[in-house]
Formats: structure tokens, sequence, C-alpha cells
């Protein structure tokens, strides 16, 4: 038995239906996501179509899943099934596109799903009301019934992809740290959960201290500083079995804040000792080592850039906590932050535009984002304690930790604009999010 | 030894022992935070009579096992200096007990960096020790950076308490 449910592979089949191929070109509805302030776009989500009677089961919360991750964006605002005229009892059944512009709705998502012992089919089609026509073709999902979620969610992404012409984000896992007890003895878990907070897991047991996760590309592992010998070491799991071990050891150092490079092959991570911190990369096929940074300073909160080419960290070689851009084999480190204040945990955005951060000023922390070469920051929030961005698949939407002063920490997201802030709902003190990519 | 101080030494360590109890395999150490050594075993040390010069709890509560920085600092203050000047003096006179330096931050900054800082404070006591005679083999450093606050109150008096570095007498004797 492993310790998450390995998941059947969901299959996606083309149903050639009754939409012309043509209309999948012309897609008039579209959403711009831009700076501006937008309205967002009305939906329609009906209940899915029970094909069968075990369908029943599902039909209703499958739509609830698509409605609230689409709502939850900020971009898209549904209109409630009580104001719907139209009712959809068949899948197949023309739309009645004049109820549904009755009622203001500019997109509408139909679906259906039958269930055949563990098994089921989930179908879904997405329709633009104002021109009358459907958008793209339909398509079917089709796998286990524990996967029930993860099927809404892949019809959550297609459907924001179509209307925005970006990748979405919904079936994407989130591993954070889950803590418990009081604040002078905290206990911390490793935890993973989907990204709307649902389905949590833990995967260590809190006896020892854990902080600081980061999620491979692939998704399969996860990296974090531990403290089960004591001393802060680099932890890394495989997700899908448990199975731990500690690498990256450097005899005399204390290592933490592991990052996977972009292939996922090698990591790097700070080394600290003699009152220095510096950072290292670790091949983890060959276990060579190589030192990258070597200032009498602190240097810490690496990460790559999506090519791999380049790694932005922290370092208070200046004095405070600033940013910097190096090669990812070591070399010359340029500064990029110039604001007032301290600048800490940088992450690279996955579109490689952009750089989020923590930033501490005048007693109040931002998270904040910034072009590659430290131009147009922008500060999204501000608070008493914000802390560690961590970038949705698609590179429009941060996660981070949020404390109140004197309160238990919670994961928040606020999308890149500033807008839609979010506390997500976690089952008690949650810290240190890192978003996964986007599931195959 | 006199009698009262073995009473003390076994109330000590029976206390001690019901303490660590609840949760095995968690922490090691005999200082007053207690969160030094390693997971796998329980070692237990004696605190002692704080009147007795040569125990544990002398070193805690008479001498004082911590020194505070200021702000992103890691230097050691004069109020320090004459702290680490004791406990060395205790030390020398006590060399039979290894030694763990926990290095801690305040609230007020990010994780990983405060990981980083809670290592050069735990560092920068270790080199003033060592520099009034105590053997580096002695020592052993660990931060815990911002995970151990002694006090937790979102206000400065205890980001002022938890900026430190506490010298734990470690358990089990060297020798």
């Amino acid at each position: 038995m492993t310790r998450l449910s390995l998941l059947a592979p969901l299959m996606v089949l083309f149903l050639g239906l009754v939409a012309p191929p043509d209309a999948a070109q012309a897609q008039p509805l579209r959403l711009q996501i831009t700076e501006g302030v937008i309205e967002p776009m009305p939906f329609a989500m009906p209940d899915f179509v029970a094909e069968n009677n075990a369908g029943q089961q599902y039909n209703e919360a499958l739509g609830r899943v698509v409605a609230n991750n689409l709502a939850n964006t900020g971009l898209f605002r549904e209109v409630p099934r009580s104001a719907h005229i139209a009712r959809v009892s068949s899948f197949d059944a023309g739309v009645s596109y004049a109820d549904w512009r009755a009622i203001n709705v500019q997109a509408l998502i139909t679906g259906a799903v039958s269930v055949s012992g563990n098994r089921m089919e989930v179908k879904f089609r997405l329709f633009d009301v104002v021109s009358g026509q459907q958008m793209g073709q339909g398509l079917q999902f089709g796998g286990s019934t524990s996967n029930w979620r993860r099927m809404a969610h892949k019809v959550s992404d297609a459907v924001y992809s179509r209307i925005t012409g970006e990748d979405g984000y919904f079936d994407s896992r989130v591993v954070f740290i889950s803590e418990s007890g009081p604040r002078e003895n905290r206990a911390k878990r490793l935890a993973i959960m989907d990204q709307d907070g649902e389905n949590v897991e833990y995967l260590t047991d809190g006896r020892s201290l854990v902080i600081a996760p980061r999620v491979s590309p692939d998704g399969e592992r996860a990296v974090y500083t531990t403290y089960e010998t004591g001393s802060p070491r680099i932890g890394l799991m495989t997700l899908a079995t448990g199975q731990r071990q500690l690498v990256g050891e450097i005899p005399g150092a204390m290592t933490f804040s592991p990052r996977f490079a972009p292939d996922g092959q090698s990591l790097v991570f700070s080394a600290a000792r003699g009152g220095n911190t510096d950072l290292y990369r670790l091949d983890m096929r060959s276990g060579q080592m190589s030192q990258l940074t070597s200032s009498p300073s602190i240097a810490t909160a690496p990460s790559f850039s999506p090519d791999g080419r380049q790694i932005v960290f922290e370092s208070d070689r200046s004095g405070t906590s600033q940013l910097y851009v190096m090669p990812a084999s070591g070399g010359e480190a340029r500064r990029i932050s110039f604001g007032q204040g301290r600048y800490s945990t940088p992450v690279w955005s996955p579109r490689g535009d952009l750089i989020a951060f923590t930033k501490s000023h005048a007693g109040r922390f931002h998270i904040g984002v910034m072009r590659t070469d430290g131009s147009e920051e922008r500060l999204l929030t501000a608070s008493f304690l914000d802390e560690g961005p961590t970038w949705s698949p698609n590179g429009r939407v941060v996660m981070f930790t949020r404390e109140a002063a004197g309160g238990d920490p919670a994961l928040y997201s606020v999308d890149i604009t500033g807008r839609n802030l979010r506390r997500l709902p976690t089952p008690g003190p949650a810290s240190d999010p890192a978003w996964g990519p986007l599931r195959p | 030894m006199n009698f009262t101080t073995k009473t003390a030494l076994l109330l000590a360590t029976l206390a001690l022992a019901a303490c660590n109890n609840p949760r095995p395999g968690m922490f090691g150490g005999g200082g007053a935070d207690g969160f030094g050594g390693y997971d796998q075993g329980i070692s237990s040390q004696a605190l002692g009579d704080p009147n007795d010069p040569t125990s544990i709890a002398h070193f805690n509560q008479r001498i004082g096992d911590r020194v505070h920085f200021t702000t992103d600092s890691s230097s050691i203050s004069e109020e320090g200096r004459q702290t680490l000047n004791a406990q060395a003096r205790w030390l020398t006179a006590n060399p039979h007990f290894p030694i763990i330096i926990e290095g801690h931050a305040d609230e007020r900054g990010t994780r990983e960096y405060n990981v980083a800082l809670g290592e050069r404070r735990a560092n920068a006591v270790m080199q003033y020790l060592v520099s009034q005679g105590i053997s580096r083999d002695r020592m052993r450093t660990v931060s815990y950076g911002k995970e151990r606050p002694v006090e937790a109150c979102a206000a400065q008096r205890c980001w002022d308490l938890n900026r430190r570095a506490v010298t734990v007498i470690s358990g089990g004797r060297t020798s």
C-alpha cells in the first residue's frame, strides 16, 4: 500500500461532436487577463447530467468543483443555478442560447457523468452564449471514481484555458507545512493537498521539525529542511511512497533551503558553517557537489530561472538582505533589488518574466513581484507577516504564508495584479506552501 | 556530595525523565530550553541544585545560559561578554560536559534567512568561548532559526527575548 494513492492515468478523448472544427478557431469569447480592473465574466454551470443512476452521486458535486475553481480565480462570476431558465437534461441536446442570454450568461459549461463500478466517465462542453456557438470540441475524461475531483479540475483547466488562452492551474497540488501545538514548541508536519485545499494527506509524523518544502518539476518528489538528526539537513521524499532520505550532507555544516533545478536532477541549497552561509549545488545522479558562492555573508533561498541558466537568491553581503542573480554554475552575482527595506525568498516565475519575493519595510511584510532585472517592482500584499511566495503552474497566482499578530499562520493566494486575495482552507495552522506542477 | 545534593539530583533526574517521556526520541539535552541533541535517543542529565556551583542548574540560572542580540546582528554585547566569560569559567571548572550552542532568531524575518542568522549567532558564541580557552571539540552549534521562540507575543518584548544564543550543557559526560 503506498502512502499516497497512485492515480490511474486519466484518459482524455476528443468527442467528435456537433461543433464544426471552424468554431474552435473562431473563439469570439476571449478574456484578456490584463493589469487593469476587469469585470468577471458571468458563466453558468448547471449540474452535470447523470447518465446513469450511479452517476447521480457525482453530478452536482462535479459542477460545484468546476464553478468554485472558476469563481476563485476572480476572473469569472457564476450566475447562480437558481436563476437558470433553461434546464440541461441531456448532454447532446441543443442549447437554448436565448434562455442563457436572458440572464446575462456569457459562458455556459455543460457536463455529463456516468459511473460503472469504480470507473467514471466525465464529459463537458463549453458554449459561447453571446455568439451562440460551441467553443472547441467536447472533451471526455475517464478514470477511477476516487479521482472525481481531479476530473472536475481537468474540466476547469480546459474551460479556463479556452477562454483565457493560458494554461490553467486547477489540477495541481500544494505541498505545505501543517502546524500544531504551542508556539514555543511547534510540531510541524509535511503535508500535501489539492490546490483548492481538498484531499489533505500528511507525509511526516511531526516528531521532527520540518520547514520550507519544494516540489520537483515533475511533481513526484519533495525536498525540505528537516531536523531529524537534531540539526538542519536536507530531506528528499518520493511523494507516492513516502520514502525519504537525507541528501547533500556536508561534514560540520548545517544544510537547508534546498531547491530543484528545472531538470529535477540537481539541487541548490545553503550550507552554514563558521558563521557563514553559502550556496552549493548537488548533482543527484553523480553525487558531485560544487560551491556556487563564497562570500563572508549569508546566501540563501535560491531559485532557478525556468531555463536553468540563472539563479536568483538572497544575500546580506551589502549589510541587509537583498536579491541577486548569478549564473547557475556560480560566478559574479548582480544585485537586482534596490528599494527600501529587506528583500527575501525570491522565486522565479514559471513563465520566466517575473520574480516574486518577500519584502519587509517599516515593520510590515509584503509579497511583491519585479521583473528579473529588478525593475517594475509591485507590492501585492501588506500585513504583519507575509512571507515565502510560491507560483501557480501558470504564473498567474502566488500563494504564501500570512500570520496575523499573535495569530496562527495560514495559506493565502493573490493574483499577480494584486487582486483576489484569498485564504485557503486548511485543517489547521499552515505555512510554507510549495505549488507543484499541473498534473499530466 | 552531601545527602541533600544527592536527593536533589535524584529528584531532578526523575523529573526530567518524566518530562521527556511523553515525547520519546524528541530531544535530548539538559539546558533550559532542552532542544539540543539528537532525535534518536534520550539522554537525561540531572540539573542539580542551583546553589551547587558545579550543577547545571547553577549554570542555567545563576550564570545565565544565554546571550541576546539586536535585530539582524550577531555581535556580542558587553553584557553578553560578561555572561560568556562566566560560562567559560564554569566550563573550564567542569570540563566533562559537551556543549550545544543553539542560535535563534525572532519572528520578524523570513524562515530560511533566520536559520542562517541563528547559525551566525551560535558561531559567534562558540568563537568567543574558544577565545576564552574552551576546546572547540567540546562544542557543537545548531540553528533553530525562528522555530523555537522562548515566548510568542507578537511584540518587541518577545522578539528581544527570542534573538538569542543558548549554551546547552549536553546530556552525558564526555568522560
